[in-house]
């Protein structure tokens, strides 16, 4: 049996959530029609956004759905920079950093390159934790510039987890609004909107068990957001389109299971973790554990091998029936240095040696067994292939 | 066997893969990713390293049922394919990329990556073939296909990197015959056009190309006698043997076209002249091997064929090696070679050897 470890990339769906979807699915009517029909459906939706606004801590009316993460990162971004900026356009500054999400950094690097936006990237240690003093720095200089505030709750590349309560308060005593992409979060840690302080947050379903293409921008009762799709004025005006109630019910289950489980996920991943980690280390003891000694996401563990290629590390996994991720985002099918790694201060050749093994929902002990069983042949032909590269 | 098939996203290297899974090896198919931005789509039917390439390359190996990766060398592409291209040019010569991408990529790079990872072989759709002699020992054979026999690109393969290449359509009688058989195994890329050019220069002029790579700085064309004929904006990029886009404006006194026969990079200086001037009588290289094993006397002179461009005639020529230099000396002279350029000899259909070449010696003028 091919054994699933990067559920950082994509979780199987949960057989629950399998069952009510395909449920869900048979049900006719679009949410804003008058009918029974429409009643029928926008009833599924409301209740899905109730259930999500019960699981992380928000009003109902703070659930805005839309297709995933890329779009709530969109949204959030785009849409907080455009209507702060449209309102005083003295508002130009856009304070994230180089570890986030590509659609988080692609969204603020356009807004750059094409609407004159400007940006800060709060600096991180080795470890990928931000620079606080430089970041209340930069709220306190130059408050009146600044129109948001962008940075993951955690990362989901090196797992590492950023103080967002803190982040959010240093902001709102300039009242700048503050969002953050808690996808690697939500499951896996604590993750309560109301008691963050965030302004915004963005949430998907698929890492979590629930189909692919449906996520959420939870935002804050009094925030405003220009939108980026306009149309039929659905989800408060921030996002038009017809809302896709059956995916929204099954993200819904999705996410009350995931929270409701969270706790007891925490205790057996943190446990499958460190016995991938001393297994591992048993046979690769110059392997670097990324982020080791700071707060973590318990599901994520981040090796780097000095010397090997992530690529032939993954190849040779895979082939023995495991599947893991070297964490680097990819054009073509090909890995190129991670952003993430890069932006922690290693060079190239470090950044090409990474893995990342991430637990979910289903995940076992038998899956780290399966590992550390085909690794230690698999790192010997890494290392081999790592040798021949000039 | 395990069985590294690497797949261009084109119709040979995908036929070639499904022969081996066929012929009951175990086999994962590899695209490489050679060009620095792989995201971008292919313009005209050049190119092998598009990501329409790599979705091609990826539907195939999935219709035959084999997993596939993407394996990045467009680092070592550009060290030792494309920067080696300009350098050659920069000097003055003609170099074949193909070639150094065999020689080095194919058949190293990847090679050793495949043979670090566990594979026993390399497959690739090239039309050539692998043979034992009497003894046993490995020699490369051009394909029975001659119209597409690719012998000359692997010329510089050795004894070693014989033994782990595998060639699946080597033996196949035409390049219809293996399109009709992607058809059969329902293989998309079954009518897809045929490459040619060079992959990394995408709209197939050299010369271009190379103008924002080089510097190039106007200069003389020059006659046989030294005598200035025209101006170039630049020598490099010219090609021994062309004729076309010299500008000369006025006509030869024979009233004959000039060619091409020599560029001299240090003075900056391109020499053209008729075309029985390129004819030439002897060429040489000190960067030579052999294809297999070497032949157990090559300082006397001895017979044998020689290929001086992918899909040329070969030549009956004698060949030696002296001086640590492979020398060639055609039985009758050959026209059009230029430094850089690579000599691929032959014994009947074996590939015997190569070498690129340094030096040639016109027939007509003194040493060139």
């Amino acid at each position: 049996m091919p054994v699933y470890l990067d559920h950082a990339a994509t979780s199987p769906i949960r057989p629950s959530v399998l069952a009510h979807y395909s449920k869900a699915l048979e049900q006719v009517g679009n949410p804003a029609s008058v009918h029974s029909f429409g009643q029928s459906s926008r009833q599924m939706l409301e209740e899905a956004r109730e259930i999500i606004a019960e699981s992380v801590g928000c009003d109902r009316s703070e659930v805005i759905f839309t297709s995933g993460g890329t779009e709530s990162d969109n949204l959030a971004v785009k849409g907080l920079y455009w209507k702060r900026n449209s309102e005083d356009p003295k508002r130009k500054l856009i304070v994230t950093s180089t570890a986030e999400h590509a659609a988080v950094l692609d969204a603020v690097n356009w807004l750059v390159a094409a609407q004159g936006a400007q940006v800060h990237f709060v600096p991180m240690d080795q470890d990928g934790v931000l620079d606080l003093t430089d970041f209340s720095r930069v709220i306190s200089e130059r408050a009146s510039e600044i129109a948001l505030v962008s940075l993951m709750w955690a990362n989901n590349e090196i797992g590492v987890v950023h103080p967002i309560t803190q982040i959010a308060e240093l902001a709102k005593r300039y009242s700048i609004p503050v969002h953050s992409d808690a996808i690697a979060a939500l499951g896996h840690i604590p993750v309560d909107f109301r008691a963050s302080g965030l302004q915004a947050m963005t949430i998907t379903g698929h890492k979590i068990g629930a189909p692919v293409g449906v996520g959420a921008l939870i935002l804050a009762r009094s925030e405003k957001l220009t939108p980026v799709l306009h149309g039929g004025g659905q989800e408060r005006n921030f996002r038009s389109g017809t809302p896709d109630a059956a995916a929204a019910s099954a993200m819904a289950l999705a996410v009350k299971e995931a929270v409701q489980e969270q706790p007891s996920k925490l205790q057996l991943h943190a446990k499958l973790s460190e016995k991938l980690i001393s297994g591992v280390r048993e046979i690769a003891p110059e392997v670097k554990v990324s982020s080791e000694n700071v707060a973590r996401l318990s599901n994520n563990v981040h090796f780097r091998f000095p010397g090997c290629l992530g690529d032939s590390l993954l190849f040779l996994m895979d082939v023995n029936g495991v599947s893991i991720s070297t964490g680097s985002a990819c054009a073509a099918g090909v890995s190129s240095p991670s952003h993430v790694v890069l932006s922690l201060g290693a060079d190239a050749d470090e950044a090409m040696g990474t893995m990342r093994i991430t637990f979910g929902h289903n995940s076992t002990e038998a899956d780290v067994d399966a590992f550390l069983e085909a690794f230690p042949k698999a790192y010997e032909g890494a290392k081999k292939a790592g040798l021949t590269r000039r | 066997m395990k069985i590294l098939a690497a797949m261009s996203g084109g119709v040979d290297s995908a036929v070639a893969a499904a022969r081996a899974v066929e012929a009951g090896h175990e086999v994962v198919g590899v695209h490489l990713a050679l060009s620095r931005m792989p995201g971008t789509l292919r313009t005209g039917s050049r190119g092998c390293c598009t990501v329409e390439d790599s979705m091609d390359a990826q539907r195939a190996a999935n219709k035959i049922g084999i997993p596939f990766y993407v394996w990045d060398f467009s680092e070592r592409f550009k060290q030792d394919v494309v920067d080696d291209f300009i350098a050659e040019y920069s000097a003055g010569r003609t170099p074949n990329p193909c070639m150094r991408c065999n020689e080095r990529i194919k058949f190293a790079a990847l090679l050793e990556k495949a043979l670090a990872l566990g594979f026993d072989a390399l497959c690739t759709g090239h039309y050539a073939s692998v043979e034992k002699d009497t003894e046993g020992n490995l020699e490369l054979h051009r394909s029975v296909a001659m119209a597409k026999d690719q012998s000359y690109v692997l010329g510089v393969l050795t004894e070693e990197q014989l033994k782990h290449s595998y060639f699946p359509i080597g033996k196949a009688a035409n390049k219809d015959d293996i399109r009709k058989e992607a058809k059969q195994r329902e293989l998309s890329v079954a009518n897809k056009p045929d490459s040619y050019d060079i992959c990394f220069i995408p709209e197939g002029d050299t010369r271009d190309w190379l103008s924002d790579k080089i510097e190039l700085t106007p200069g003389s064309i020059v006659d046989m006698e030294g005598e200035e004929l025209a101006k170039h904006d630049g020598a490099l990029g010219y090609t021994v043997g062309q004729r076309k886009g010299l500008n000369i404006g006025r006509p030869a006194k024979d009233g004959k076209p000039r060619y091409v026969l020599e560029i001299r990079p240090k003075e900056n200086v391109v020499v053209v002249g008729p075309e029985q001037a390129l004819t030439i009588s002897e060429l040489s290289g000190e960067k030579f091997s052999w294809c297999g094993k070497a032949p157990k006397n090559v300082v006397d002179w001895f017979d044998a064929e020689v290929q001086v461009r992918a899909h040329g005639e070969s030549h009956p020529c004698k060949v030696r090696v002296i001086d640590g230099q492979m020398v060639i000396r055609p039985n009758l002279p050959i026209r059009g070679i230029s430094p850089g350029q690579t000599a691929v000899v032959y014994l009947g259909a074996r590939v015997l050897g190569q070498a690129t070449i340094d030096k040639t010696v016109s027939a007509v003028m003194e040493q060139v």
